[in-house]
């Protein structure tokens, strides 16, 4: 009996360090430089999110539904928190220099929502990647992708296809 | 006096034989549903013209009968022919079985199931559809007190407000689940007012169908007899009055529909034209359904015995699924009239009748429907005593 | 046991009712009634071929941030004397490059937004096409039964399914009378990013309402040839369109149901 009682503290005192530990890795990952476990997002393209990433990520779900709900009964169309801004914005572009869709894991939406095996069905209807007329401007831009560098490099200020697709955001339409 | 009511104890093994076999058509019809939905609709027999197919057959027909299954109960409670009060609580619990059956085959048919939590969140009240899903949830609590009222002492008092409270409930649930079709201004089959008492008589034969086979099915499980000589007799008698309102509002459904000069066409297609509908409706729910039981129940003897019951049971049972059958699917296949006068003709099935094919998974889906209902009647008899006890007296 | 056998399939109309590329013979009504306008409207110069600008009073797009009104209801008047099979046709294929539906070659699931409805009539035996859609009735049926209020009417007249919460339960297809509605019956992948469209909801044509919004008009409209759909405003009677329905005898399909679609027309 004693011996259950024992093993019992102990498998329950490890259980609370490796919390402690974990959730002491998570801050200071936060903080600092990355553990490796922690979802990636990839870059944003355009500048300025519409508010401080830190509250999107905890609230973008209730924000993309309030504008749903303004865009679908009330033709509003402004760009802010608008599900096809946020698409366009932040997308990833593959090898070949195409926009992945939500079937590839480094889609935007995909590299945490992996993580925190949360579903989502929005992509069961919404487009996931932008459409044709900034895939038009991409092109425009050239600037093939160095194979090597990847998803990445959408992000790196200088590049000049992300200098065109950044003002094709900013003056796309309503 | 000798306790009325039992719990289920002593069976033989034909019991657990049904309960498992149960168990595996739910487990089956489940995998059906999931691979519909994984692939849309497209591997079912639906189709944009015929929308609902046969789970929705399934599905009415469950919560038609739900409704009709209450009759025992209603009886003794409501209209006090005390000869029902022992098959009350079998007859109540039956009720809730069936309605769980049929809204579980209907809710896994959506073209979203997942989003069961909007259905039940986000309310159109103009939609009469909406009222249903109300009406269902509501039967199940109603019904659900009756039947507290009938096992708790301490609150039987209540039990003749909690019966006349199910009776009309249930009177409204089975209007309500006519009138989804009642009304459909544009569809002709179904443009009628008639869907609505056409729906309340066959729900009584149904209903009472389902109970007595579950009431003979269970004097085999247990090996003891459940139903007086008197009893039987009064059952045959009840079959034959229902069955004959049921024949009798079919009938006025279609002769009124046949006096319409703009529903005649439907009429024909449905009654003559020699379509699948036409020997559904003859065959299946005339004779199979109505005539053939008939037949059988008139026969004073026979008509009691078990063999007797047993079999008009299925063949009634038979015949509704063809009726609604007719109903559901007929009265979708016939095209809609876009341009009277004029011949339609397109590539979306427009001037046509519209085809349907069941596929595997729907029957799968609708058949774990009734073993959903069947499985939680079993269950229920095991955990409590819904079962009346045997009566001792001689054949 | 009940039946597995495949219903019959029997067209109504036996022969195939096309009227193989020729505009129907409408020339005498058709002036007639083009006589009645002019008179009526000095706008009748838009009908010609090419007419891209807005042509329905209004002074252009509202702005993005603003809520519609019910101060306008928007709608369609299709003439069927100026359509043949192939303008029908062009106007479907102008829908899907839209809206991104396709035929993925079944044709009993597929679904279709706006389709070609050849139609004889049985007495003169007359043959003609028009392209048949959702009309946007003032009174939707669909609307009405929808369990979860996704089929919706906007306050400008336009009808629309909020697929965020359809539970794909086909009740607003067995009640529309015009058989305007497809259900999603596969994944659908590759959609247009205005036109969201997704497995196991109900969808139906949108009226191009990410154009209207815009300013512009519905795909079809452009699409049609010689004017055939003139799109427009029913409140504002200095639109077009009311100015024509006002000058010239226009049809509702199935006007006895009472439904008062925004969709109307004419020559049928
Ligand atoms: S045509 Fe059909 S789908 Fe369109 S508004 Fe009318 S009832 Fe609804
Ligand atoms: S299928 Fe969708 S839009 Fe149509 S009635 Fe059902 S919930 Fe409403």
């Amino acid at each position: 009996m004693k011996i259950v009682l024992i093993m019992q503290r102990l498998i329950l005192t490890l259980l609370g360090v490796s919390f402690v530990g974990v959730s002491l890795l998570a801050f200071t990952g936060q903080a600092s430089a990355q553990p490796a476990w922690m979802p990636k997002p990839p870059k944003a393209i355009g500048g300025q999110c519409d508010l401080d990433p830190k509250i999107m990520r905890k609230t973008h779900m209730n924000l993309l539904d309030h504008k749903r709900d303004q865009t679908m009964h009330d033709g509003i169309r402004t760009k802010k928190f608008s599900l096809k801004n946020c698409i366009a914005c932040h997308a990833v572009k593959d090898e070949s220099n195409k926009f992945v869709t939500i079937k590839d894991e480094r889609h935007f939406c995909r590299s945490c929502h992996d993580y925190v095996a949360v579903r989502m069905d929005c992509f069961d209807c919404h487009a996931s990647r932008p459409g044709d007329a900034m895939n038009k401007a991409a092109k425009a831009a050239g600037n093939p992708h160095d194979k090597s560098a990847g998803v990445s490099s959408m992000g790196k200020a200088g590049d000049t296809t992300v200098v065109t697709l950044r003002k094709f955001i900013a003056g796309e339409a309503k | 006096m000798a306790e009325t009511y039992r719990q289920l104890r002593e069976y033989n093994n034909s019991f657990n034989i049904l309960l498992v076999l149960h168990v595996v058509v739910i487990a089956i019809g489940l995998g059906a549903a999931f691979y519909m939905e994984h692939n849309g609709h497209v591997v079912t027999g639906m189709n944009n013209q015929v929308v609902w197919g046969l789970p929705h057959v399934f599905a009415i027909f469950l919560i038609v009968s739900a409704s009709g299954a209450l009759n025992l109960a209603s009886a003794s409670s409501v209209f006090s022919k005390l000869a029902y009060k022992r098959f009350a609580r079998l007859s109540a619990i039956l009720a809730i079985a069936l309605l769980i059956g049929g809204l579980v085959v209907l809710l896994l048919d959506l073209g979203r199931p997942d989003r069961l939590i909007i259905a039940m969140t986000y309310y159109n009240f103009k939609s009469i559809f909406a009222w249903n899903i109300i009406l269902y949830t509501g039967f199940i609590t109603i019904v659900g007190i009756y039947l507290w009222t009938m096992m708790d002492k301490t609150v039987a008092r209540f039990n003749k407000v909690a019966g006349w409270g199910a009776f009309v409930w249930r009177i409204i649930l089975t209007t309500g689940t006519g009138s989804i079709f009642g009304f459909l201004v544009a569809r002709e089959a179904y443009d009628a007012a008639i869907m609505a008492p056409l729906f309340i008589s066959a729900s009584f034969v149904y209903g009472m169908a389902f109970t007595v086979w579950v009431l003979i099915t269970m004097c085999q499980a247990t090996g003891h007899r459940l139903l007086t000589r008197d009893v039987s007799t009064k059952l045959r008698e009840l079959f034959i009055i229902f069955i004959a309102a049921m024949l009798y509002f079919t009938a006025v459904q279609h002769l009124t529909n046949l006096y319409a000069a703009e529903h005649i066409g439907v009429e024909r297609y449905i009654l003559w034209s020699g379509s699948v509908f036409t020997w559904l409706f003859w065959v299946g729910h005339v004779f199979i359904g109505a005539l053939l039981p008939l037949m059988i129940l008139m026969k004073p003897d026979f008509g009691s015995s078990r063999v007797g019951l047993t079999s008009a049971s299925i063949l009634m049972l038979l015949g509704g699924m063809a009726h609604i059958y007719v109903i559901v699917i007929g009265g979708q296949s016939y095209p809609l009239s876009l341009f009277p006068g004029m011949e339609v003709t397109s590539t979306f099935q427009d001037g046509v009748f519209g085809t349907y094919m069941p596929t595997l998974p729907e029957l799968l889906l609708g058949l774990a429907g009734v073993s959903i209902a069947m499985f939680i009647v079993g269950f229920a008899l095991k955990i409590l005593p819904f079962l009346p006890s045997p009566v001792e007296e001689d054949q | 046991m009940i039946s597995l056998k495949p219903d019959q399939i029997q067209p109504v109309a036996q022969n195939t009712n096309t009227n193989d590329g020729k505009i129907r013979d409408a020339k005498t009504r058709e002036d007639s009634s083009r006589r009645e306008f002019l008179k009526g409207s000095a706008a009748a110069l838009a009908l010609a071929p090419g007419m891209t600008l807005f042509a329905y009073g209004e002074a252009g797009a509202k702005p993005a941030a603003q809520a519609v009104t019910n101060k306008s209801r928007w709608g369609l008047l299709i003439d069927a004397a100026k359509f043949s099979d192939a303008d029908v046709d062009a106007c479907v294929k102008a829908c899907q490059d839209e809206n991104g539906w396709r035929d993925n070659g079944r044709p009993l699931t597929d679904a279709q937004w706006i389709r070609r409805v050849n139609l004889k009539n049985k007495k003169t035996e007359e043959k003609f096409s028009l392209p048949m859609m959702c009309q946007h009735c003032a009174e939707p049926p669909c609307v009405d039964v929808c369990p979860t209020g996704a089929s919706f009417k906007r306050k400008d007249g336009i009808v629309l399914v909020d697929k965020h919460i359809c539970i794909g339960c086909r009740y607003c297809m067995m009640a529309c009378p015009y058989k305007a509605r497809s259900f999603v019956h596969e994944h659908v992948e590759d959609q247009k990013e205005h036109a969201p469209r997704g497995i196991g909801t109900v969808e139906s044509c949108t009226m191009c309402v990410h154009l209207v919004d815009e300013g512009k008009q519905p795909a079809c409209v452009k699409a049609a040839p010689r004017g055939g759909m003139v799109f427009g405003d029913l409140n504002d009677k200095s639109s077009k369109l009311a100015q024509l329905i006002k000058s010239v005898a226009t049809q509702q399909v199935r006007a006895d149901l009472n439904l008062d679609p925004g969709v109307r027309y004419r020559n049928i």
